[in-house]
């Protein structure tokens, strides 16, 4: 018990850039669009944040470098399945692989050089509790907006207007446009969030959870965070829990890793990536909830008549 | 009322010349029109006569190529249908705008433009479904409301809004007869109001029963106003097609003995949370006969229809016989090789593929049957290409298809045409089973008249022919026996000669109420 | 100032044609920019990324080797996505045809036989087929994405390589270094003729195409492919199974990319390695995405996207970039691809804001 308390902040950072990239997926997909570039987008938001830290000496302005530049390269994407109609799978698998290939050529220079870490900022007062406030206040400013920002979404999609129109696009977008919402508009702002957060997420691993920046350091995190979305059968308070019972997976391996047990560490390593292929097999499993739930116009082209 | 005036200044609303091209193509051509309060206007015209693109331009949707749109008189653009909303403009669409996922009062509430609390909005969507009698839950889904349901809700958003003209379109195409009747009872309602009603239809005798005004269009233009309670079905018609239609010959079929397709106490649970399960079906087709099956949408009939297909295969082949044989587990290629031919309802996608060409669309229903003529090489199967192309020449010559090129892509043919190659592309075979679901769905009169015929020739040949469809008109015009279908349960068929609409319409509306001779008012 | 686009009535064969081309003509431009960006002199270093590779016997050699892969690969992606399967995990399937084929090598170095070679390349085969039979079993049976399931199993993959050249397989002799022995002469794919170093896999890159190519065009299969790949409701009416096919082209291209990585290991490698491949698996998505997924343009797209491998080093060693300047372009080229197929089915036009018809009205 005492382990599992030693290891929950450990769990809840690792959870976090899963978390931020899925509830800013989870916003994208429910407007229609999916969008498979978070790996991508997260890797550019890593080295762009790296360097925003490097260059100004300060971990804070490289994690709002990392926000624009995910929020940029999304852009790119939007512009190609939005405006031009360009198939969402196949500009969403090139947006993964720009992100890597451009990733890799900025952050060559930062190979070894030692990153600047953002501290953690506990909460005056309540990070004093026993127990609990080393565990839940006393963390980085991310993971503090990691929480928020679920709050933030479920509250916009199920409380607002605006969220009702992104459903409602996300449902149906030619009724949507016949009401006359703008699909295209309200897509474009939902992939600039996903991007947003995406970035926010590959900031977090290079200025908190491993201050450095080594080349493909996402490791198929953007990739983990669509999967969360399907297990979450898009609801945002199901992506926390799925993306902590992840970062429980990740830290339970590297901890097996430390005791050995006799255990190849690459057979440990797997297991996150498996754990996602099981779990995206028991949700799906049930044909019914998942065609249920899954945004309706997911993954389809929107032409509008004029 | 009725035709106060058609003089542009008493008009709410008028057009003058409103175009609308899609690239060479003129939709709309030069559309005069004027609407004034109290008055339920008609728009009649046939499939692709360009009556939606019309009202799309009157509500912000299309945008005109020429031309104006005045409002009381003023010149106005309508650039969004929220510019519609506040110039005082309503509309009910024919396939419903509406949110499956999303809540009654959530999808009223995403059709105002302010944003009004929800529990304001359902409050006021109470009362105004109690005024014009229309009920509804505002906490339901739309996923699980029928049809007529869903219509209300399109009616009661449009009127929260306060509209002095409401647009309707086709609203009855989806409506049992006695759903039809409340609506038109709410209809004149309005009309006592002092609104204005733009009612959309192609349905001749619900126009000259409500309408106090028609306009007339056929490829785009004006080809007439009239008043139609002074007008007779035949010469509205005649408007519409542009000369008389061709009656289609009493079909005078003379059913054989031999039972061709059938279903014994077939039930099907629901494959997907959005389909009907079917419930102890029972139907028998003989040769030389052409049954009809008549419902509204969404009351189990593609479910019925892939059945018969073997797009959805039972637990016990017996069933579902073609031919005498069990059928129930064979795939729709061996049921195709037992000599039957299916045409779907939906021409994109199911009976045809868009993007490939006609000839290859032949393919989609006949290589199996037709293996010897198209496939070469044995267990290679190479496609001969020229066999194949012969055949669809030769439907497109036996159904009058009208195309442009020699072989192009299905999707650049207009509705009507692909479904008459469809249909042919299944005769060209002689099936002696034939299941077809909705035959002339959004298709022009003539391609319509020409595939009803062929569907009598083919029975009158000896086929069993089963036709699954909406419109009563056609059933009483080539059905020799009907059965109305329900809730995904269908009721015991009944010849044509003693069938009446009034027992259909009840029919429509559960089978098990009528069957045990209890009186069912309406369908709600 | 707005784009707009409309849908064309028939898709246009010129720009079918053109699209490609004008994709690569943007991205030199996009890279000459970049070039410009890292204060090299484009035009030199153009040359010598596109231009240099192909001026020598040794590069061609290097090219055909580079191309082989990413034609296989590609050529069994193209089943896969015409019939709209995502296979998106060929990287670890390339990796399990390059494990499998080299059981016998490995584990049995002395044993030698005509059939030998044979023998390797169909385990290589039917490792890579085993191994996508997993997402393709998920997708079928249990209905999971196989977009994510296949490419989750890289990553794995990937481990498990890592794992077997570090511990069981590792070269007693190879001074603690993470590789196995060397593949004995009779399990070495030789090369195409004497002195080259292209492997044979450059023919059967070739065969495959050609052979796929027919399959897919003039056989009753492709038909299949085509139709479920356009509407699987469609498929299901003409009598085809979307599941049989998700298995037959995740089967079909699984094959191709194990064979390819065996091939890759016994021809150019020639021993195991924690890393044998520079993501040729995603890669080849591009290559089949701007052959327009016809198996015959895919070895033209597979030319060129190997020789942006060469360029890459080239670049390296002559201007001193970063090799990764490859992947960029790689990225690019897939990005204007995917732009420019917008061309084919749709008109694109630019439109002032103010809109014309508006104003035609208000007079």
């Amino acid at each position: 018990m005492n382990l599992f308390l030693a290891m929950l902040p450990t769990i809840m950072t690792a959870a976090t850039p899963l978390l931020l990239a899925a509830v800013g997926e989870l916003v994208v997909e429910r407007s229609g669009v999916l969008n498979l570039g978070v790996e991508g987008m997260m890797i550019i938001g890593a080295v762009t944040a790296f360097a925003g830290a490097q260059a100004t000496g300060s971990p804070y302005a490289g994690m709002v470098c990392g926000i624009l530049a995910g929020a940029a390269f999304s852009l790119l994407f939007g512009f190609l399945t939005l405006t031009l109609v360009a198939n969402q799978v196949a500009t969403g698998l090139s947006l993964t692989i720009l992100g890597l290939g451009l990733s890799g050529m900025i952050g060559d220079s930062f190979v070894g050089t030692p990153g600047i870490q953002m501290g953690a900022l506990p909460i005056p007062g309540l990070a004093e509790i026993p127990v609990v406030g080393p565990i839940l206040f006393s963390h980085d400013l991310i993971f503090y907006l990691s929480i928020l920002l679920v709050i933030a979404v479920h509250w916009f999609l199920f409380r607002t207007r605006t969220g009702l129109e992104l459903r409602s696009i996300g449902d149906n977008h030619d009724s949507a446009h016949a009401l006359g919402m703008g699909v295209i508009r309200v897509r474009y702002l939902a992939v600039m969030f996903g991007g947003a957060c995406a970035g926010l997420a590959g900031a977090q691993l290079s200025l908190v959870y491993t201050p450095q920046w080594t080349e493909n350091m996402t490791a198929g995190r953007g990739w983990i965070a669509l999967a969360l979305v399907v297990f979450a059968s898009w609801r945002p308070v199901w992506v926390l829990v799925g993306a902590y019972l992840f970062g429980a997976v990740s830290i339970g391996q590297f901890n097996a890793q430390a005791f050995g047990f006799g255990i190849p560490s690459q057979f440990l390593s797997s297991m996150p990536y498996l754990a996602t292929v099981v779990v995206l097999v028991l949700i799906s499993r049930n044909r019914r909830l998942t065609l249920m739930n899954t945004p309706a116009c997911l993954g389809k082209p929107f032409v509008p008549d004029r | 009322m009725a035709s106060s005036s058609s003089t542009g200044d008493a008009a709410l609303l008028s057009t003058e010349g409103l175009t609308k091209s899609f690239g060479s193509f003129k939709a709309c051509d030069g559309i005069d029109l004027s609407i004034a309060g109290g008055e339920i206007h008609a728009l009649l015209g046939e499939n692709g006569a360009g009556k939606s693109t019309l009202v799309k331009m009157l509500f912000g949707v299309l945008e005109p190529s020429a031309g104006a749109i005045r409002w009381r008189g003023d010149p106005v653009a309508i650039r969004s249908p929220a510019a519609a909303r506040r110039t005082g403009i309503g509309m009910v669409f024919q396939h419903f705008s509406l949110f499956e996922a999303l809540t009654v009062a959530e999808n009223i509430a995403l059709s105002l433009d302010d944003a009004v609390p929800i529990e304001r909005i359902a409050k006021e969507a109470a009362r105004l479904s109690r005024e014009y009698g229309l009920p509804l839950d505002p906490n339901a889904h739309v996923a699980d409301l029928s049809v007529g349901e869903r219509q209300r809700i399109e009616i009661v958003r449009t009127l929260l809004q306060k509209p002095e003209l409401i647009i309707l379109d086709e609203p009855t195409s989806v409506l049992t007869p006695q759903e039809a009747d409340r609506l038109f009872e709410t209809l004149e309602q309005l009309r006592g109001e002092g609104r204005a009603i733009l009612y959309i239809s192609h349905r001749l005798e619900e126009v000259r029963r409500i309408c106090d005004r028609a306009t007339v269009l056929r490829h785009g233009k004006v080809t007439g106003a009239c008043d139609p309670r002074r007008e007779t079905v035949g010469s509205l018609a005649g408007m519409m097609v542009g000369g008389e239609v061709e009656g289609i010959a009493d079909s005078g079929l003379s059913p054989g003995e031999a039972v061709l397709v059938e279903t014994r106490a077939l039930s099907v649970p629901a494959q997907t949370p959005f389909s009907i399960s079917l419930e102890d079906v029972t139907l028998a087709v003989r040769s030389g006969e052409i049954l009809a099956i008549a419902g509204v949408a969404g009351n189990g009939q593609s479910e019925l229809f892939d059945v018969l297909s073997g797009e959805t295969l039972v637990a016990d082949a017996a069933a579902v016989r073609i031919d005498g044989r069990d059928a129930g587990r064979l795939s729709i290629s061996a049921r195709r090789l037992l000599g039957a031919g299916f045409v779907p309802e939906e021409r994109n996608g199911h009976g045809a593929v868009g993007s490939l060409a006609l000839s290859q669309n032949v393919m989609l229903s006949r290589h199996a049957s037709d293996s010897r003529a198209y496939l070469a090489g044995g267990p290679v199967r190479m496609l001969k290409e020229g066999s194949v192309r012969e055949t669809a020449r030769r439907i497109v010559a036996a159904m009058d298809v009208r195309k442009s090129g020699e072989d192009p892509q299905a999707s650049s043919l207009s509705g009507g045409n692909l479904q008459k190659f469809i249909v042919g592309r299944e005769l060209d075979r002689k099936p002696r089973v034939l299941v077809v679901n909705q035959p002339t769905w959004g298709v022009d009169a003539g391609a319509a008249a020409r595939i009803r015929q062929a569907l009598i020739e083919r029975a009158r040949e000896g086929a069993a022919v089963l036709v699954i469809s909406q419109d009563l008109d056609e059933i009483f015009e080539i059905a020799t026996r009907i059965a109305v279908i329900s809730g995904g349960r269908l009721s015991k068929a009944e010849p044509s000669a003693t069938m009446t609409r009034e027992r259909i319409g009840r029919l429509m509306g559960g089978i098990q109420g009528v069957d045990e001779g209890t009186e069912l008012a309406d369908a709600s | 100032m707005r784009l707009e686009i409309e849908r064309r009535a028939t898709r246009s064969s010129l720009y079918a044609a053109l699209s490609p081309f004008i994709a690569l003509a943007l991205t030199v431009v996009a890279g000459g920019i970049m070039f410009a960006a890292l204060g090299k002199d484009p035009f030199s270093a153009l040359y010598s990324f596109f231009i240099a590779p192909l001026t020598s016997a040794w590069s061609l050699n290097q090219l055909a080797i580079k191309s082989a892969p990413l034609i296989l690969i590609a050529v069994g992606l193209s089943v896969c996505f015409s019939s709209r399967n995502w296979n998106i995990g060929a990287e670890g399937q390339f990796i399990a045809g390059a494990l499998m084929g080299s059981i016998l090598p490995v584990m049995a170095p002395d044993w030698t036989s005509p059939l030998l070679l044979p023998i390797i390349l169909v385990l290589g085969m039917v490792g890579g087929a085993l191994y996508a039979a997993i997402p393709a079993i998920l997708k079928a049976e249990f209905n999971a994405n196989e977009i994510l399931s296949s490419l989750m199993l890289v990553y794995v993959a990937q481990l498990f390589l890592d794992w077997t050249v570090r511990g069981p397989w590792r070269d007693p002799q190879g001074f603690n270094f993470p590789q196995t022995i060397q593949f004995s002469d009779s399990a070495t794919l030789p090369p195409i003729y004497a002195g080259g170093a292209a492997h044979w896999g450059f023919v059967f890159a070739l065969v495959a195409a050609v052979v796929t190519w027919f399959m897919l065009r003039r056989t009753l299969k492709g038909f299949e492919i085509r139709v479920l790949g356009e509407s699987s409701r469609a498929g299901r009416f003409a009598g085809f199974s979307s599941r049989r096919m998700v298995y037959f082209s995740f089967l079909f291209s699984g094959a191709l990319a194990g064979l390819a990585g065996i091939c890759e290991v016994s021809g150019a490698i020639n021993q195991l390695q924690p890393v044998i491949s520079p993501g040729y698996g995603f890669t080849a998505i591009i290559v089949a995405f701007l052959g327009r997924l016809n198996p015959l343009s895919i070895v033209v797209a597979g030319l060129v996207l190997g020789l942006t491998y060469l360029g890459g080093e080239a670049a390296q060693i002559t201007i001193g970039l970063s090799e990764k300047v490859a992947r960029v372009f790689q990225g690019f080229l897939l990005f204007f691809v995917l732009g420019c197929d917008t061309l084919i089915l749709y008109r694109i036009r630019l439109v002032s804001s103010r809109r014309a018809s508006g104003e035609e009205a208000a007079q």
